[in-house]
């Protein structure tokens, strides 16, 4: 029956997935970390609906007012009203987090299951280009890319999401070097099962986890890196609503409207939390080892 | 002649997440001056638990010592306090565990490791102490120059000697062995338990030795306590374990050891494994393994029975003993 | 145990180098001419020609690397467009608020950092525990500018009681500090807690115990010196971070380091500048591993077996 075995398939990992879930619900932490996630998700998909003014117009109240019934956030010094602006930002920081991870992922995944996988020379040419990324630190390579390539959206994901491969790389490798040398993989290739199969069928199962976890406190990071960017006018440039570059502009009048630094970096601040905190609990219920 | 150690009815159960496990059910055994008990059992049938319990190590939490009196020399263990505990600790029953690989820290040499427990124990200056360190070295032979050098440097025979030096450094009055020989070569294993043969006499120092190795027991001890899920199912000196176990999962183990004057298909492997502690079986412990189960083993549990200074627990010898 | 350090500082070499190649290749394979960029709109070609051909910016970007690192290798990093100083005089010049405040940050990280993973170890699964958690998780999430931008708020605008920016005076050093310091004293923080927690279920800690030693020596001897050899690789592993953390602060606080001389430098497309401090850092890094390289090794004595044998 060649529907059995499939069906038991699908059956482990769903039972594995609802045991992952079932100590994912203890911890606290972590549920609120999702609701958070999830919350500011529906944030950034529903801005259009949700918020109260368009982000980028003008004079959609008095200049740099303070928070009040009519704009709960205040306004900027353009007059706009920055609530819109703050929930609009959500789907601007989320995107970059999303995209950038995405990116060093797959490339830093691909990269680690080859040398991983193949091993000898290509291991350790490639192992010491880690290095050479490793020895410059991650934002400062990614302010040299967005200032050579140009700063705007598209070049500010390609600069934190090559600037995170590296972290993918090894965890991928360090999998694809405990498989290499198992039984199941000889005996894979023994019936002729291609490289790539092989790499897809067993090597990227085995460090689902791990690159799980550390994507979450990716996402996390890039949000960080992106909005740093941005801050120091690297990254998205205004009028587009971002975080960062609110913070940026709101600078200027931190002594007459605090409220325009205080807000977009208390959202910066817990959406990265919620997402640390998420990761750790992922990581914790993906590895009860871990676990005291 | 009073006991050295006196252990009577011993629980300890562990709380854990996904239950409770009832490591130590009940035991009773006495330890006399000079004496020696090996302590027998599978992996997981309590023992450990049973040497940390003397020592008043069990990790709390999760470890719970629910019943039981420990006397050592007079004295109620678990009355005394944390500070009159550690007097006692590597100085009147010192221990020797298992792995010599992980037990020693890996960051301070064998010298200090030994040392500080006699600084810790008898008011000495530190050159004294390191005096009797060299000392203890020597006697375990271990050139005393050594002291200087980390635990990597050692093999693992010479790490468990280094272990037994310092078990030893303080003269204690009760060694605790804990698998001394488990994580060694085979060849090892002789020496080690020569030279722990040789210091106990030296010393004249009373010892538990828990081993799953009967052959250990047999060149080492005087008395034999067999110990199965939680339970000492046996207990009775050397000869009377070794020549007439009545127990039949002590014949049984006996039946696994090769014979070299016979042929090696006598072996005859005890059935099953070792229950799950979290959910013991009712009645005997034994009995889902048992080759002589009755119907009263799997709701009653057997009572001690005393005879001739041994004591076996199985319905078997019901009537034959005397019940206590 | 010197021929050991030798040999780490020769690895030092395809590092930088392959540094060097990577920076280089990023500024000059993107699009954008600095020649341009630098003489604004206006300029006539005959002008762009000329700064091109003082700049070397016509050959070929296999000569010009080649120019870059045998000059860099004789200590000469270019001069910067913009000031038409030597970069090196320019990094040089501003080394020193960055090394005052990396230096600082990184001790008060260290002494804030392992009390508290010590502190959340000794009480796991106690409310201490889990606030000490929560505060390294929330230090480990805060946006840097953000939490200068805040501190600035409170402490110079609300309460003026420290100076905003600037370089110059202790009290300037105060906040910069603590922004930079924040994100590090987390991760230290958490790495302490879980190396504690590995190492005190060890069974040489068990030993310790059964010798009867007293609690505060088995933690001093037995426990600290266990925990700290991975918290010593975090702190170094996250020196990196630290650094560019440094660029975000000296901007945050307008202080005159290296860190806001290379975001200057990009504005104003200065590469030269960008070049010669993205490898200056990368030197800095460099050597501070191997400085965690040879703590690592005096902390334990079985990786300095290995050196000595190497």
């Amino acid at each position: 029956m060649p529907g059995t075995a499939t069906t038991l398939k699908r059956d482990k990992r769903q039972s594995k997935i609802g045991e992952i879930w079932r100590r994912l619900k203890i911890n606290k932490g972590a549920v609120a970390g999702l609701a958070v996630i999830l919350f500011l998700s529906a944030m950034a998909i529903f801005a259009p609906y949700l918020a109260p003014y368009e982000p980028n117009k003008m004079n959609s109240g008095p200049r740099l007012a303070s928070p009040s019934m009519k704009h709960p956030l205040g306004t900027d010094s353009f007059g706009r009203d920055q609530l819109s602006r703050v929930i609009y930002g959500a789907r601007i920081s989320l995107y970059v987090g999303f995209i950038a991870v995405g990116i060093g992922a797959v490339i830093g995944g691909f990269i680690g299951a080859v040398v991983g996988y193949y091993g000898g020379r290509v291991d350790n040419i490639l192992m010491r280009i880690m290095d050479v990324l490793l020895a410059v630190p991650q934002i400062i390579l990614a302010i040299a890319i967005v200032g050579a390539l140009g700063a705007n959206l598209v070049n500010l994901m390609i600069a934190v999401g090559v600037s995170q491969i590296p972290r993918y790389a090894r965890i991928v490798r360090a999998s694809a070097l405990s498989v290499r040398g198992q039984e199941f993989v000889e005996a894979a290739r023994a019936i002729g099962a291609s490289d790539l199969r092989i790499i897809l069928e067993n090597i990227l199962p085995n460090c689902m986890a791990p690159i799980i976890v550390q994507s979450t406190l990716g996402v996390a990071s890039a949000i960080l890196s992106a909005a740093a960017l941005s801050f120091l006018g690297l990254g998205i440039q205004p009028p587009t609503p971002e975080w960062g570059s609110m913070l940026s502009l709101g600078r200027q009048y931190m002594r007459n409207a605090p409220h325009l630094t205080f807000y977009p970096g208390l959202v910066i601040a817990i959406v990265v939390l919620a997402l640390n905190i998420f990761g750790d609990g992922l990581r914790d219920a993906l590895d009860p080892k871990l676990r005291q | 002649m009073a006991a050295l150690l006196s252990v009577n009815d011993l629980c300890v159960k562990y709380k854990t997440f996904e239950g409770i496990v009832h490591a130590v059910n009940g035991i009773s055994f006495d330890i006399p001056e000079r004496g020696t008990l090996g302590l027998v059992g599978e992996s997981g049938a309590g023992k450990t638990t049973t040497a940390l319990s003397l020592m008043r190590l069990i990790p709390a939490p999760p470890g719970i010592v629910e019943r039981g009196k420990i006397s050592f020399g007079g004295r109620d263990i678990h009355a005394l306090s944390e500070a009159e505990m550690k007097k006692i600790r590597g100085n009147q029953i010192s221990m020797i565990f298992q792995d010599p690989m992980t037990s020693l820290n890996p960051v301070l040499t064998v010298g200090l490791q030994i040392s500080e427990a006699i600084v810790a124990h008898q008011n000495t200056s530190e050159r004294e102490a390191l005096k009797r360190t060299q000392e203890m070295l020597e006697k375990v032979q271990i050139p005393s120059a050594r002291h200087k050098e980390y635990p990597h440097e050692f093999s693992g025979g010479m790490r468990q000697r280094v272990g037994i030096a310092m078990a030893l450094a303080c003269n204690p009055r009760l060694i605790i062995a804990d698998e001394p020989t488990t994580a060694l070569d085979v060849t090892i294993q002789a020496q080690v338990i020569e030279l722990m043969r040789n210091l106990r006499q030296e010393f004249s120092t009373a010892m538990m030795l828990i081993t799953h190795d009967l052959g250990v027991v047999g060149e080492v001890c005087d008395r034999v306590a067999v110990m199965y899920a939680g339970e000492i199912v046996e207990e009775g000196s050397l000869e009377q374990i070794f020549e007439d176990a009545r127990h039949p999962y002590t014949t049984g183990l006996f039946k696994c050891i090769p014979d070299i004057e016979e042929d090696s298909s006598q072996i005859q492997p005890i059935m099953g494994l070792m229950p799950d502690p979290f959910d013991l079986p009712s009645g005997c412990c034994f009995h889902p393994r048992c080759p002589s189960c009755m119907e009263v083993c799997r709701v009653e549990r057997p009572a001690f029975l005393r005879e001739n200074g041994r004591t076996v627990q199985c319905h078997l010898y019901a009537k034959g003993g005397v019940t206590q | 145990m010197l021929r050991y350090i030798f040999r780490r500082i020769l690895f030092l070499i395809p590092v930088l180098l392959g540094v060097s190649i990577l920076i280089f290749a990023i500024i000059h394979l993107a699009p954008g001419d600095p020649a341009e960029a630098l003489l604004g709109p206006s300029a006539t070609t005959r002008d762009l020609e000329e700064l091109r051909e003082q700049l070397g910016l016509n050959k070929s970007l296999v000569t010009q690397y080649f120019t870059f690192l045998t000059n860099t290798l004789k200590g000469d990093f270019g001069r910067s467009i913009r000031t038409n100083n030597p970069v090196l005089e320019e990094l040089l010049d501003r080394f020193e608020p960055s090394l005052i405040l990396a230096v600082l940050s990184m001790t008060l990280a260290i002494a804030v950092g392992i009390p508290l993973g010590l502190l959340a170890a000794l009480r796991q699964n106690t409310w201490i525990d889990t606030s000490c958690n929560f505060v390294a998780l929330l230090g480990f999430s805060l946006p840097g500018f953000w939490l200068g931008l805040m501190l600035m708020l409170f402490f110079s605008i609300m309460v003026p009681i420290l100076p905003s920016s600037g370089y110059g005076t202790w009290q300037q050093l105060i906040m910069p500090t603590l922004v930079l310091s924040t994100n590090t004293t987390a991760v230290i923080a958490r790495m302490t807690r879980s190396s504690m927690l590995e190492v005190i279920r060890q069974d040489y800690i068990r030993t310790a115990k059964a010798k009867g030693l007293s609690g505060r020596l088995i933690l001093a001897r037995h426990i600290l010196s266990n925990v700290l050899i991975p918290v010593v690789t975090v702190a170094g592993l996250h020196f990196g971070h630290m650094l560019g953390g440094v660029v975000i602060t000296e901007t945050v606080f307008s202080i005159p380091g290296v860190g806001r001389l290379i975001i200057d430098a990009i504005r104003f497309q200065d590469y030269p500048v960008v070049q010669g401090g993205i490898l200056f850092f990368a030197f800095c890094l460099s050597l501070v591993n191997l400085g965690v390289d040879l703590i690592y090794a005096l902390l334990d004595p079985r990786i300095k077996a290995q050196y000595r044998a190497g």
